[in-house]
């Protein structure tokens, strides 16, 4: 039976409150961040290129060669910053929240020691307008260093609320948010490496790959690379949810089965229920089906099934789950998180949506099955960010795993499950009948 | 310290020709004033040195701003799917019931309003409901009567 192992990014934190800067320093806090100042910002990248480490907030890129891009101030005489992306919003995602509620102390020593390893001295974090909790939590975190100058050095740490939009997780529009405007993907080049935030060097990186620096200084690049296998190094804080007995956010070693995840970790499936599919790393990404879960969690056995891990938000579905509405529920998120820059993803998630929903209502017709594969077709690939591509590449997954089912909705002119269905009659915020929050509160 | 003045301590956490306060600006005046009717709008834009229909142009954006009046207090439910599939259809119904408006109004009373919304980042432990912006887990629809209770007390 699979458990958990050797945790990284949440170690220490079952036992101890690492909330507070006392805990933290008592299970070895900050002995990185001196670690890394003793060597030269080149040493320091060095440690996470051999450490193989590979960014956790969806794009998987390595991050020691990210930051390697960073143009020295000979070359580019501007100020570097570096912005951390706290803007978790995918569904299915929420292991950012419990890094940073549980680890604060371990996350902003990787924001120290990054901003060492980069030159610079000016550190944005970026999180979602949602997160409350997180948010005192991290400011109160901030609060104990304010009389620590031997800890901070020359680093300012300033935590930049969003306020609800899934756009801003994409690191250009993020940006653009954070400069004050709406919150739009810009078009790349120039990346954000040469010309980000303020049109300055800028490195973005995820909240679990800078609550990973730290330890990776710790314990050597090396070290860490011996966990996991090939292409997918470390542990990964996988969130579980869904019809699954046991939600919630587990450290795993990459590389762990999907099987293991769901039944060791997870408990299986509640109520006597069976496993139909699951969505294997947040909504983005493309569905399994029950048959499809022997696979490592890793980005090379994900590649072969033509899915990722995304940013590790497992969504379980059972036998009760109509996939059409799925399709729909999904894309009713993208169209409503579209910021409308690209017209295929403004005009094209709302033809997602509505061609399913005329699927599930017993209208269609076996043109419109063509129809939506036309509308993927003619999203993916053609927006400079992409969200739209998500809504496109998930739901012609669905047609292709499912498609008897998206065919008995045409031949039974409607949902075979006849009302049964988990995600039956779910009320998006898209279909709320008013703009929101409609007002009519009494003078 | 005046709104104006906290607006200037945001403003000073960035570089002097930026407009990244306005986020925090916002945020800051939404908190005041419960929501951003065009006076407050104003405010802001003056205490940016912007104009107003540029900080419109951000407030619209953003889904958590209000351009309209809500109730004293806000509760919102994530009806995504890891929601979804356990319940929060039934939890948001169970909340029209008790405060007797839908998804997106206020209760008649002036004293909730009640929102649908995308995934709260919490999926593990839903149905999530956001109530004033902290959240509740685990949330069934029979825990909704005592939300709405402590809510409405004092009627």
């Amino acid at each position: 039976m699979a458990t958990e192992v050797q945790k990284i990014v949440l170690a220490d934190a079952d036992e101890r409150d690492l909330t507070k800067l006392t805990e933290y320093v008592a299970v070895g806090g900050y002995v990185a961040l001196a670690k890394a100042r003793a060597l030269t910002p080149a040493a320091v990248t060095e440690e996470l290129l051999e450490s193989e480490l590979r960014g956790r907030g969806g794009a998987f890129f390595a991050t020691g060669r990210k930051w390697s891009f960073v143009p020295s101030k000979e070359q580019l005489p501007k100020p570097h910053y570096l912005v951390v992306n706290a803007d978790e919003s995918e569904p299915g995602s929420f292991k950012d929240n419990e890094i940073l509620s549980r680890v604060p102390h371990r996350f902003i020593e990787g924001c120290l020691i990054t901003a060492h390893a980069i030159d610079c001295d000016k550190v944005f974090v970026y999180i979602r307008g949602e997160y409350s909790g997180p948010y005192e939590i991290l400011v109160a975190a901030l609060e104990e260093l304010k009389e620590k100058p031997e800890i901070r050095g020359k680093v300012t740490i300033v935590v930049h609320r969003g306020a609800g939009a899934y756009i801003c997780g994409e690191e250009t529009a993020l940006l653009e948010s954070l400069e004050g405007k709406r919150g739009q993907p810009r078009s790349k080049p120039p990346f954000p490496a040469i010309s980000g935030l303020y049109a300055s060097p800028t490195v973005v990186n995820n909240v679990e790959t800078i609550a990973t620096v730290a330890p990776i200084i710790a314990m050597g690049g090396a070290e860490y690379a011996k966990l996991g296998v090939e292409n997918s190094r470390g542990t990964r804080v996988v969130s579980l949810s869904g019809n699954v007995v046991n939600g919630g956010n587990y450290e795993i070693e990459s590389g762990m089965s999907l099987r293991e995840i769901i039944y060791d970790l997870g408990g299986g499936i509640p109520d006597g229920r069976e496993l139909k599919a699951v969505v294997p790393g947040g909504s983005s990404t493309v569905i399994l089906t029950k048959e499809e879960i022997d696979v490592g969690y890793d980005f090379d056995s994900l590649a072969q099934l033509r899915t990722a891990m995304g940013s590790a938000g497992i969504v379980v579905l059972d036998d009760r789950c109509c996939i059409v509405q799925l399709g729909i529920r999904f894309s009713e998120f993208y169209e409503h998180e579209s910021c409308g820059k690209c017209t295929p993803c403004r005009e094209g998630t709302r033809w997602l949506t509505a061609i399913l929903r005329k699927l599930e209502d017993g209208r269609a017709t076996q043109g419109d099955l063509d129809l939506l594969l036309d509308v993927c077709d003619r999203i993916n690939g053609k927006c400079l960010c992409p969200l739209g591509d998500s809504d496109a590449i998930i739901v012609a997954s669905y047609v292709a795993k499912f498609r008897s089912e998206f065919q008995a909705h045409i031949d039974e002119s409607g949902c075979p499950f006849g009302g049964s269905s988990s995600l039956d009659g779910v009320l998006a915020p898209i279909q709320m009948h008013t703009h929101s929050p409609v007002a009519e509160v009494p003078a | 310290m005046s709104l104006y003045e906290r607006i200037q301590e945001e403003r000073s956490k960035y570089p002097a020709e930026s407009e990244s306060a306005v986020l925090p600006a916002l945020r800051l005046a939404q908190e005041e004033h419960g929501w951003l009717s065009p006076d407050v709008i104003r405010e802001v834009a003056d205490a940016l040195e912007a104009t107003p229909a540029f900080v419109k142009s951000i407030a619209s954006y953003y889904d958590q701003f209000h351009l309209a009046p809500i109730g004293e207090h806000l509760v919102e439910v994530c009806t995504n799917v890891s929601c979804a599939v356990v319940g929060a259809q039934q939890v948001v119904e169970a909340f029209e019931a008790g405060l007797g408006c839908r998804a997106g109004e206020t209760s008649a009373d002036g004293k909730v309003t009640l929102r649908a919304v995308e995934c709260l980042g919490g999926c593990g432990w839903a149905t999530i409901v956001a109530v004033d912006h902290h959240y509740r887990t685990h949330v069934k629809a029979e825990d909704v009567p005592a939300i709405v209770a402590e809510l409405t007390h004092g009627d």
